[in-house]
C-alpha cells in the first residue's frame, strides 16, 4: 500500500468515527490538536485501522502516533 | 417561607409523537401509539407488542455513536423543553443550573449488544464508549454538558418512580436553594429481546399480541400486564419569582411532592396501598392544596390486574371519591423510568388547558374501579390542581401535585 492509500483510509476511519472532514486529513496533521480526536475516540481509530490495515497496533505504540503521518509510518512498515 | 416552584419549559418524544405538541394532541385525540414488533428477534418472545418512538432520535451522527438510544431520547427532550423555557438567552449562572434526570434500567441494550461485540470479536473490539453509554446517570450527564450546568447533575433511580422521582428531587433542589432552575424529568429505552423477555418471565406484560393498540387498558377487565413503550419526558422547573420577573410563559406550579417506600415485596405492590397512600397524603400536606381543589389525576395505571386496583384504593383513602381519574398509560405504553416524566407533563397540560386526556380501551371497567375514569374520550374541565402517581419495583411511591400558576 501507498502512502496515499494508508492516508485515504485513515480518514475514512475518522470520518465515520469522529467526523472529521477527509479533506482535513493529511500527513501533518495531528490527531488531537488538529483533528479533535479524544481519547475514546482514537481507541476506536487503532482498532479499526488494525482491522483494515491487517496489523497490530500496541497500546505503547499509540502514544507515539501523534500526527496522521507518524500512524502512516509505522503501518507502512508493519505491513512489510 | 417555601419558595414557589413552577413549570417554564416542557420537552418529550413518545410512541405517540415526537414533541410535546404531537403527543398531546394524539393523548386527546385517543390515539394509541402501541403495534406489533415486526423485528426477527420478536418472533420467538411470548411478548410481540411495544410502543416504538413516533419520531426517530435527531443527534448528530458522530455524537450518537457515543449515546445510548436512552441518552438521545434524554438529550432530544431536554433541548425541546429548554427551547420552550427560552432560558439559553437569559444569562442564567451556569452554577444555579441543574439536572436530574433518571432512567429505570439504564443503558441495557448498549451492555446487550457490546456483550455480543466480545462474543463475536473478543475485548479489544468492545467499544471504549461502553460505560459513559451504559451508566445510568450517562443522560442526565450528557443533558448537563449540553446545558453547562453546573449545580450538580443527578440521576435517581427507582425504577417506574424514576421521571416522577427527578421532578420531586428538582424541587427539593430548587426550594433549598441550591439551584434556581432544574431540568427534570426521565427516559427509556430498552425495546429489546432480553428485557423483553425477562419482564414476561415475571408475567408483568400484555400477551394481546394480535391486538396491539387494544393491549394497554387500565381499570379494564380484560387487562393482562403493561405494554413496553420507549421515550423520554424532560421539564424545566424554576423559582417562581425568577421566571415572573424574566417575563416567562409558566404552564403550572408545581405545588407538591411526596415519596415513600412499602418496605413491602421487591416487585409486588403492597395490595392495601399503604405506601402510595402516604405518598399521596405528603404530596397533598406538602402543597398546601384542598382535597377538593385536587380534581384529576394522572394515575400509575400500567394495566396489570394487582397494581391498577392496588392504586385505587389509594386515591379513595388520600384523595376522595371525587377526582376525574385517567391512565395516559393507555396510549403510550408504560415507558419505565421515563413515564413519570411524561405523565407530569399530560398533567400539566391538563391543568393548563383544562381538558383531561381519556383512558382508551377502558370498554369493560373492572367492576372494583368505583372512581370516575375519564374513557374513550378527553374531558373538559376546570382543573385547579391536579396528581400524578408513579411507583416502581422495589416498592418506590412518588406523588406530585401540579396546580393552576
Amino acid at each position: 500500500m501507498t502512502r496515499d492509500e494508508i492516508v485515504a483510509g485513515l480518514a475514512e476511519i475518522l470520518e465515520e468515527v469522529a467526523g472529521v472532514n477527509p479533506d482535513d486529513v493529511t500527513e501533518e496533521k495531528s490527531f488531537t490538536e488538529d483533528l479533535d480526536v479524544d481519547s475514546l475516540s482514537m481507541v476506536e481509530v487503532v482498532v479499526a485501522a488494525e482491522e483494515k490495515f491487517g496489523v497490530k497496533i500496541p497500546d505503547d505504540e499509540v502514544q507515539n502516533l501523534k500526527t496522521v503521518g507518524d500512524a502512516v509510518s509505522y503501518i507502512s512498515k508493519a505491513q512489510a | 417561607m417555601t419558595v414557589d416552584v413552577v413549570v417554564t419549559g416542557l420537552g418529550a418524544t413518545t410512541p405517540l409523537g415526537g414533541d410535546v405538541a404531537s403527543t398531546w394532541d394524539a393523548m386527546l385525540a385517543g390515539r394509541s401509539g402501541i403495534s406489533a414488533l415486526t423485528e426477527e428477534w420478536a418472533a420467538q418472545l411470548p411478548v410481540r407488542i411495544a410502543g416504538h418512538l413516533a419520531v426517530e432520535p435527531t443527534i448528530d451522527r458522530v455524537q450518537a455513536r457515543r449515546m445510548d438510544r436512552s441518552e438521545q431520547v434524554a438529550v432530544v427532550a431536554a433541548r425541546q423543553a429548554w427551547a420552550d423555557a427560552g432560558l439559553a438567552d437569559a444569562g442564567l449562572d451556569p452554577e444555579r443550573l441543574g439536572v436530574i434526570v433518571g432512567s429505570g434500567i439504564g443503558g441495557a441494550t448498549t451492555l446487550l449488544n457490546q456483550d455480543d461485540v466480545l462474543e463475536a470479536s473478543g475485548p479489544r473490539r468492545v467499544s471504549p464508549h461502553t460505560i459513559p453509554m451504559l451508566m445510568p446517570n450517562g443522560p442526565a450527564a450528557w443533558i448537563g454538558l449540553e446545558l453547562k450546568a453546573k449545580a450538580g447533575v443527578h440521576a435517581p433511580t427507582s425504577a417506574c418512580a424514576t421521571g416522577a422521582e427527578s421532578i420531586a428531587w428538582a424541587l427539593d433542589m430548587i426550594r433549598s436553594g441550591r439551584a434556581d432552575v432544574v431540568v427534570a424529568g426521565g427516559t427509556e429505552s430498552v425495546i429489546h429481546p432480553l428485557p423483553i423477555a425477562a419482564f414476561a418471565s415475571m408475567r408483568a406484560m400484555s400477551t394481546r399480541n394480535d391486538e396491539p393498540e387494544k393491549a394497554s387498558r387500565p381499570f379494564d377487565k380484560g387487562r393482562d400486564g403493561f405494554v413496553l413503550g420507549e421515550g423520554a419526558g424532560v421539564i424545566v422547573l424554576e423559582r417562581a419569582d425568577s421566571a415572573r420577573a424574566r417575563g416567562a410563559k409558566v404552564y403550572a406550579r408545581l405545588a407538591g411532592a411526596g415519596m415513600t417506600s412499602d418496605g413491602f415485596d421487591i416487585v409486588q405492590p403492597d395490595p392495601e396501598g399503604n405506601g402510595a397512600t402516604r405518598a399521596i397524603s405528603l404530596a397533598l400536606k406538602d402543597s398546601g392544596i384542598a382535597r377538593s381543589d385536587v380534581v384529576h389525576v394522572n394515575a400509575h395505571a400500567t394495566s396489570t390486574p394487582v397494581g391498577d386496583m392496588a392504586e385505587i384504593v389509594s386515591l379513595h383513602k388520600a384523595l376522595g371519591d371525587h377526582p376525574v381519574v385517567t391512565s395516559t398509560k393507555s396510549m403510550t405504553g408504560h415507558l419505565l423510568g421515563a413515564a413519570g416524566a411524561i405523565e407530569s407533563i399530560a398533567t400539566i397540560l391538563a391543568v393548563h388547558h383544562g381538558v383531561v386526556p381519556p383512558t382508551i380501551n377502558l370498554d369493560d371497567p373492572d367492576e372494583r374501579v368505583d372512581l370516575d375514569v375519564a374513557a374513550h374520550k378527553a374531558r373538559h374541565m376546570e382543573i385547579p390542581a391536579a396528581l400524578n402517581n408513579s411507583f416502581g419495583f422495589g416498592g418506590h411511591n412518588a406523588a406530585l401535585v401540579f396546580a393552576r400558576a
